[in-house]
């Protein structure tokens, strides 16, 4: 019994990771409707600004808070550069766009800061929460974090004006600009709000998983299917995505099939879920009417 | 033998004994002025960690070409990427070998990489050589008499760790964790038959894991919860610092013995905490670059200037960089030893006759010795512990049959 | 007098001509493919053998893309998992050829068969997901693929993770009209000549019924439903038929390699895949050609202008065709063609 809570408490702790990175996929997908796959890499690209300006002898709340007004910035500024000139072209080629973009990031941290895994310091105490050998402080910290970043996003479409054009913006760009709405630096404004929270996603993942730059490529696939298992456009929906895959991927390994095939059984579950539930489990189901 | 080998090896045999009246001999990739030599290396994708090797070998030629060659021969190192991926090793073995037309390859990485140009490669009778994998099966002289490798094999160095554990903890319990490809079934492979009777008895736990995993923490809450007392830890880099770290945060106090390829101070054990890393097992036969021992050494001074003239890019605490440097200096007595008679055929009689060779860059007793029906250079490896913030010899080197 | 013929929004009515005679096709386009057809037969005979392998491998590349392009392209459906399908069809070749001792020439039917119901099966349950969720359905099962493949239960049959070496079959003759054949000329043959065999038939099934209908139900599924199409059906064919498409490919692509192993086939083959088909072109049968020639040379080039970064130069290269090609190269020499003849028209009617 005790070897199974742990393994809910272990797959919580990595569920935790997949559901920062989640949210971000869902931030950008609710501005833009693209699916940005080089979310993963702009996250870890942050971190490793993040890290320089650590080991450059600034604290550590003053990098964070640097990195996410830089990620902020760098995001809108990709929006901006390159992802403009492709936006009214066809689904795919944005697509290939951005796998062109996750190629370039991953390469030039490969280059920049070589491959040699960093360690990556943590805000939380190092000390084991109640002294249990469960779950580390950290990753309790994480979690808290992630819930935050959760809260604000939802305060912020839910509530705030901004909040409300950008989602206009988003769902239909040409009534928008009708209205008043500048559609193009809300897209922006998408960008860097989801390269912030990956950002966020990256500081808080980098101390579990260690740095190196391809940190986020196995984490990327998980959030990926958690963000759509929740509904690629419910927040809560890709939080809760994110503790579930995380959760269920760790009791498959460890009680059904055994580790050598958890990640094909787990896959499996997820599209069996979607087959069952196409929009997702919260998702909105969209109906087109003729 | 063959006439055609007679005369060969009398011919070897007069170039070896008289090096100025030695006529010259050229296959493709050698001239009076240029050895060609090739590689694949993985610059890009899910290894490129290892590309760091092809730089470093291909920054260690432009030095031995500033100063001036091997025999007045400048060397023209040509390395490709293959992404890890079998199909563009190939493609880039065909094109150095029929388009670039190399004399011989050194140091090509990864196991799959090279299984698919192992056949290739000897039927066109190129050496293939000093290859970046320590699976066994490059031991074979016999039917595949052009190639060589380099790292002990993965098989080897396990039956070492299996022989110290039946000598020295006949009743334990072992969990085992292993990457969920070539290189960690091997290693497994190895263990278990170094168990022989017992691995059934013994070995209580396994697990696996794939290189595009986040974490191993799953797994290794799974092996602590078998109740094992030994964990033999078959990870690449980023998971072994993950699983050191894991395996102590949960109060997990099991005798450890980690892979080889995960030893590096600088890149593993330094993240995942030195004060975690302590009591570790495992093996060394090449310079750790980080180990106080090698402070004053004339090797590693060496080896801190090239970095910082000639690589500046890379990072000096990888056990990759070190490793790179230990290949690069056998391939340079190589090439000394084949002198002017660079056909392929000598090149790899030069490579089946290195004997006692001490690369400077290895640990010192762990000596290079090749022969016709050998073809692994490493024969003995040293069982090491972790204490205070490096590794410390057990004992003496010790014999590994195949 | 300008502006009248500027706009031409529709399209000229086919000529007499064309109407009465028995191929659709003008007597030039016709001289085109022969000559270009003769082009190929020649080529390995003044190409290296390295090269002739290139050569072989982009046609496996081009029929691949064709077949991602009829799911994906022409019926709207988007896989991001093809590389899987790619892997069967090696799989199924190199465990008949060396288990079996099946001739390469059987297995490549056999193999597109295995594929083709693979597909359809695996385009069943697809039919409840769209889009963006479909991607990850496919994505998934790319992932997933090579972990099976290395699974222990299976290890008797796929060689785990060490794979199955293969041999590259010899030329049956060992001359052509007194030009040498060897295994790297008379492989290309043997693709060159299924290439053609794909693409006729590809060709043939995309302009008629099943082509329309195809593309009626990516552009108006209810309306292709209102009128008659069944959506199911044609959907699971087309995932079927891509499937056997890019299933001939991955055995061809296997024989050609003589080697199959899970890490030959990560779903970075299937990433690759869907970038060759928008870069080539959607929609579009000349498009895999184009897609394939860039997913087969374009790393190399990338590799010789940086060693220290590579795929930075690669992805640059792929935003970079992106922003002057959005809808592929095809798209854009259909363009560059269409203005042409405009301007012709114009100077003419000028």
């Amino acid at each position: 019994m005790e070897a199974f809570a742990h393994q809910v408490i272990a797959g919580l702790a990595t569920g935790g990771i997949y559901a920062s990175l989640a949210l971000a996929l869902v931030m950008i997908y609710n501005a833009t409707h693209h699916v940005n796959f080089a979310q993963g890499e702009l996250a870890m690209f942050a971190t490793y600004l993040c890290w320089t300006m650590l080991n450059a002898g600034w604290s550590y709340w003053a990098a964070f808070f640097a990195t996410l007004a830089i990620a902020f910035v760098l995001g809108a500024a990709i929006e901006r550069i390159i992802v403009r000139p492709v936006e009214s072209a066809p689904v795919l080629t944005v697509v290939v766009v951005f796998i062109g973009l996750l190629v370039i990031l991953n390469s030039l941290a490969g280059w920049i800061y070589t491959y040699t895994i960093k360690s990556f310091p943590s805000p939380f105490p190092a000390a084991p929460p109640f002294g249990s050998h469960l779950v580390t402080s950290h990753e309790l910290g994480a979690i808290c974090v992630t819930l935050i970043v959760l809260l604000l996003i939802f305060l912020f479409f839910r509530y705030t004006p901004l909040g409300l054009a950008m989602r206009a913006a988003s769902q239909n760009p040409d009534s928008s600009r009708l209205v008043g709405i500048r559609v193009g630096w809300m897209l922006a404004l998408g960008w860097g709000m989801a390269a912030a929270i990956g950002a966020t996603a990256g500081m808080m993942v980098a101390p579990i998983v260690f740095l190196d730059p391809n940190m986020m490529a196995g984490i990327l696939l998980y959030a990926f299917a958690a963000a759509l298992i929740g509904g690629i456009d419910n927040p809560g929906g890709a939080v809760l995505g994110g503790f579930l895959v995380g959760v269920l991927e760790n009791l498959i390994g460890a009680y059904v099939i055994g580790t050598e095939l958890k990640l094909t059984v787990a896959l499996v579950l997820i599209v069996g879920v979607l087959i069952v539930r196409p929009a997702g489990l919260f998702g909105k189901v969209i109906v087109t009417r003729v | 033998m063959s006439i055609k080998t007679t005369l060969a090896v009398a011919a070897l045999g007069l170039a070896l004994a008289a090096p100025s009246i030695a006529q010259k001999k050229y296959d493709p990739g050698a001239t009076d002025t240029e050895i060609k030599i090739g590689q694949t290396m993985p610059y890009s994708g899910p290894a490129s960690a290892y590309g760091t090797i092809g730089k470093l070998e291909a920054a260690y030629f432009k030095r031995i070409n500033e100063q001036g060659g091997i025999n007045g021969r400048k060397i023209n190192f040509i390395s490709y990427d293959d992404g890890y991926s079998p199909p563009k090793t190939v493609e880039m073995i065909r094109k150095l070998v029929e388009q670039d037309e190399v004399l011989f390859t050194i140091n090509t990485l990864g196991t799959p990489s090279n299984t698919a140009i192992h056949k290739y490669m000897n039927s066109k009778k190129v050496p293939h050589l000093f290859l970046a994998t320590g699976a066994t099966k490059w031991n074979d002289p016999k039917n595949y008499p052009w190639t060589m490798g380099f790292n002990p094999s993965y098989q080897a160095e396990a039956k070492l760790y299996a022989v110290d554990i039946l000598k020295n903890h006949p009743n334990a319990k072992i969990a085992i964790l292993y990457q969920n490809d070539d290189y960690g079934k091997d290693y497994l492979k190895g263990f278990v038959d170094g168990l022989g009777d017992k691995a059934k008895s013994m070995i209580v736990a396994q697990a696996t894991y794939e290189v595009t995993d986040p974490t191993v923490d799953s797994q290794i809450v799974t092996l602590k919860g078998s109740g094992a007392d030994i964990f033999f830890n078959i990870t690449t880099p980023k998971f072994a610092a993950q699983a050191i770290r894991k395996v102590a945060d949960l109060g997990w106090k099991p005798l450890h013995y980690l892979n080889q390829v995960s030893a590096s101070v600088g890149s593993v054990l330094t993240p995942a905490g030195l004060d975690k890393s302590q009591g570790l097992i495992s093996m060394r036969y090449i310079k750790d670059p980080t180990d106080p021992r090698w402070a004053s050494d004339a090797t590693m001074k060496e080896y801190f200037e090239f970095m910082k003239k000639y690589y500046p890019d890379g990072d000096v605490n990888d056990a990759s960089n070190t490793y790179a440097y230990a290949v690069s200096q056998l391939t340079v007595q190589l090439l000394k030893q084949c002198g002017d008679n660079l056909t392929r055929e000598n090149v790899m009689k030069q490579a089946e006759n290195i004997k006692n060779f001490q690369i400077p860059m290895a640990e010192p007793g762990v000596v290079a010795n090749t022969s016709p029906t050998d073809h692994e250079p490493f024969q003995t490896m040293q069982l090491v512990t972790f204490k205070g913030k490096s590794w410390v010899g057990e004992g003496s080197p010790v014999a590994v049959k195949q | 007098m300008e502006a009248a013929t500027t706009t031409t929004t529709l399209a000229p009515l086919p000529s007499e001509k064309a109407a009465t005679r028995a191929l659709p096709f003008s007597r030039a386009q016709i001289t085109g493919a022969a000559a270009l057809l003769v082009i190929a037969c020649a080529l390995p005979f003044f190409l290296s053998n390295y090269r002739t392998f290139q050569a072989s491998m982009v046609l496996i590349y081009a029929i691949a893309l064709l077949g991602l392009n009829i799911l994906t392209g022409f019926n709207g459906q988007i896989s991001l998992g093809h590389g899987a399908f790619f892997a069967i069809g090696a799989y199924v070749t190199a465990i008949l050829m060396d288990k079996f001792g099946v001739p390469y020439w059987v297995c490549l039917p056999l193999a597109g068969a295995v594929c083709l119901l693979a597909g359809f099966l695996f385009g069943l349950p697809a039919l409840r997901l769209e889009g963006i969720y479909l991607a990850l359905a496919t994505f998934a099962l790319g992932v997933a693929l090579p972990q099976l493949l290395k699974y222990k239960h299976f290890e008797g049959w796929t060689g785990g993770v060490q794979g199955i070496v293969l041999i590259k079959p010899d030329p049956p003759f060992s001359s052509l009209f007194g030009l040498k054949l060897n295994p790297d000329r008379w492989f290309f043959f043997v693709t060159l000549f299924v290439t053609i065999v794909m693409f006729a038939l590809a060709w043939n099934l995309l302009r008629g019924r099943v082509g329309r209908a195809l593309v009626a139900i990516r552009d108006h599924p209810i309306a292709a439903s209102t009128m008659g199409i069944d959506n199911a059906l044609y959907k699971s064919l087309a995932f079927g038929v891509s499937a056997m498409y890019t299933g001939i490919a991955g055995a061809l692509g296997g024989i050609a390699v003589a080697f199959v192993a899970p890490d030959s086939f990560t779903i970075f083959v299937s990433i690759t895949l869907v970038v060759g088909m928008v870069i080539g072109g959607l929609a579009s049968i000349s498009g895999a050609f184009y897609g394939a020639l860039f997913v087969q040379f374009v790393p190399n080039i990338a590799d010789q202008i940086s060693k220290a970064a590579p795929w930075a130069i690669y992805g640059t290269l792929m935003i970079v065709f992106m922003y002057v090609m959005p809808t592929g190269i095809a798209g854009a020499l259909r363009l560059a063609w269409a203005r042409l003849k405009r301007s012709r028209q114009d100077n003419t009617a000028a």
